[in-house]
């Protein structure tokens, strides 16, 4: 793995890491605050160099299921939008997931509802681990804190994708794209070869050899005991990722007396109070989510055992405080502090809620 | 060591770039960096600002309500961030256009007249890299020999052959602020 170090915007990284982990395709539309994604592919043009297609589709309608037929084929493709954007494509999603084919997705989630602002929020939890679109289903659901994670994380997407044939939601926001830090990058990994897309992807439909029947990719299956049996086993995939694939990041958590739940944007402020409040000697911890789907709920369920309070902080008005409080089973207080509609929170005032509403 | 400093000007004036070169300069050195830009609607004629930090540990917070440093290049600008200048920070304007002058008496204030300097020579463009020189004099976050290195990699080729003006206004910077109140 090379080192070398470039500094670049969190929107630019994604672009950047898809070309260099062997994407085969991106069909987006542009929107703001990521259109960045689309603008490095088109500048970078990888299809002079990996061959990758880079297409601005006609609506996010049509991204996405450009996303379901590319992918379908057992080829690594992507799509990146906000908010506004990803509401447009919640059937496309819940029709990936049930044809279980795998693919990435990136949303900069930025404040609603409906049109909203173009500053950055988290107000998207909800549609992005409780289903968006209709039926039982689950996205890998993961979320960057830094532009260094936006890169790493396309890598991480394309294993877990391809891993359990699920499509991989990297949900972010505003302040991580437009914000530049260091980011080493990688050696290319080439674009798999129909060879390998054929050992990868043997679901995929690439074409009927001889020795076995046809490859059908569908969400589609009329009969209710064969479709119960299809849930079952997605519910069994699930409760695997929720076994093996979980990851967060505990700071300061083994002294604390309270921790600061967050993940994304809301971390980086999380740990700047808790800096803050361990200087005036408040034992003060970050419960850092790294994955929302599967979320860390052993690990907060031990969590609550030797705290004695846990704030949420969210760019929401309360949405990932109910799986906390859920995975704690309510057996201390837990308090949500959000600001909303674009609008970012400070760490003093972080610091303040922590004080005013936990701690008192 | 850790620098959390507001530039904030007119768009057009170079602020983001000046933010740009700076952690540029810093990275090549080895600290960590961030560079966050006030983004929004924005239109030309507006203001512009950008969040720079610059540490020898992990930064937390991209976004921050209070800087150890605050370079400002224009009125709207010094009313919106002289209040958000930690106690014992630093406030850098530059006069030009400036009506109401700052008044905290809890920090240190620094004027540089690089836009009058930069008109004079005719080197209106590197008017920024004067006012970087003149913060650079006040807080070395970057050695000089990570300067050159910074703007190797901050510029684009096609303006390499600018390296040495742009250096050279730096130099010009660090002799041109002047102290109006310290501590």
């Amino acid at each position: 793995m090379a080192k070398e170090m470039k500094l670049m915007k969190g929107n630019e990284a994604i672009a950047r890491a898809m070309i260099a982990s062997g994407t085969d395709g991106y069909f987006g539309y542009p929107i703001t605050p990521q259109s960045e994604v689309m603008e490095t592919l088109m500048a970078e043009q990888p299809w002079e160099t990996t061959g990758m297609v880079v297409l601005q589709a006609e609506s996010e309608l049509a991204s996405i299921n450009m996303v379901y037929g590319g992918a379908a084929t057992g080829k690594k493709v992507a799509t990146s939008s906000s908010s506004p954007g990803i509401s447009l494509m919640q059937e496309g999603l819940t029709y990936l997931a049930g044809a279980e084919v795998p693919c990435l997705i990136m949303n900069a989630i930025r404040g609603g509802p409906g049109r909203g602002t173009i500053q950055p929020a988290q107000s998207d939890y909800f549609q992005s681990v409780k289903g968006g679109g209709h039926g039982d289903y689950q996205l890998y659901t993961i979320a960057p804190a830094s532009v260094q994670e936006m890169y790493d994380f396309v890598f991480d997407a394309w294993d877990i994708a391809f891993k359990y044939r699920i499509p991989v939601l990297i949900l972010t926001d505003g302040a991580i794209g437009q914000c530049m830090e260091k980011c080493y990058v990688r050696d290319y990994v080439p674009r798999w070869t129909e060879e390998e897309r054929r050992k990868n992807a043997p679901w995929g439909c690439w074409g009927k050899p001889a020795n076995r029947g046809h490859n059908v990719v569908t969400s589609l299956e009329l009969e209710s005991s064969r479709q119960e049996v299809f849930n079952l086993k997605l519910q069994a995939k699930y409760r695997e990722m929720e076994a093996k694939e979980v990851k967060y990041e505990a700071l300061n958590c083994e002294d604390a007396d309270y921790v600061i739940v967050a993940y994304g944007t809301s971390s980086r402020i999380a740990m700047k109070a808790m800096q803050i409040g361990r200087e005036k000697g408040l034992k003060i911890g970050v419960f850092r989510l790294i994955t929302l789907f599967p979320f860390p709920k052993k690990e907060i369920k031990e969590l609550a055992q030797h705290v004695k309070g846990m704030l949420c902080v969210e760019m929401s008005a309360g949405q990932m405080i109910e799986d906390v409080k859920l995975a704690a089973e309510c057996s201390l207080p837990i308090e949500h502090f959000g600001r909303f509609g674009g609008i970012i929170p400070t760490s003093e005032e972080v610091l303040e809620a922590l004080e005013k509403q936990i701690i008192k | 060591m850790t620098e959390e400093l507001i530039i904030a000007g007119f768009g057009g004036q170079g602020v983001l770039s000046m933010g740009k070169i700076l952690v540029y300069c810093a990275a090549e050195e080895g600290s960590e960096v961030l560079w966050m830009p006030a983004y929004g609607p924005e239109q030309r004629g507006g203001t512009a600002d950008v969040t720079v930090i610059v540490s020898s540990e992990r930064i937390s917070s991209p976004i921050l309500s209070k800087f150890d440093t605050a370079i400002v290049l224009n009125q709207q600008s010094l009313d919106k961030f002289e209040s958000a200048v930690k106690p014992g920070g630093t406030l850098i304007f530059d006069p030009n256009g400036i009506t109401h002058e700052p008044t905290r008496k809890d920090i240190n204030i620094y004027r540089i007249a690089a836009t009058e300097k930069a008109q004079e020579m005719g080197i209106s463009k590197v008017f920024n890299m004067m006012v970087l020189g003149g913060y650079l004099k006040l807080k070395p976050v970057v050695s000089n020999e990570f300067i050159e290195k910074g703007l190797m990699k901050a510029l684009p080729a096609r303006h390499h052959k600018l390296i040495p003006q742009n250096i050279e206004a730096i130099e010009i910077g660090k002799n041109l602020i002047e102290a109006v109140h310290t501590l």
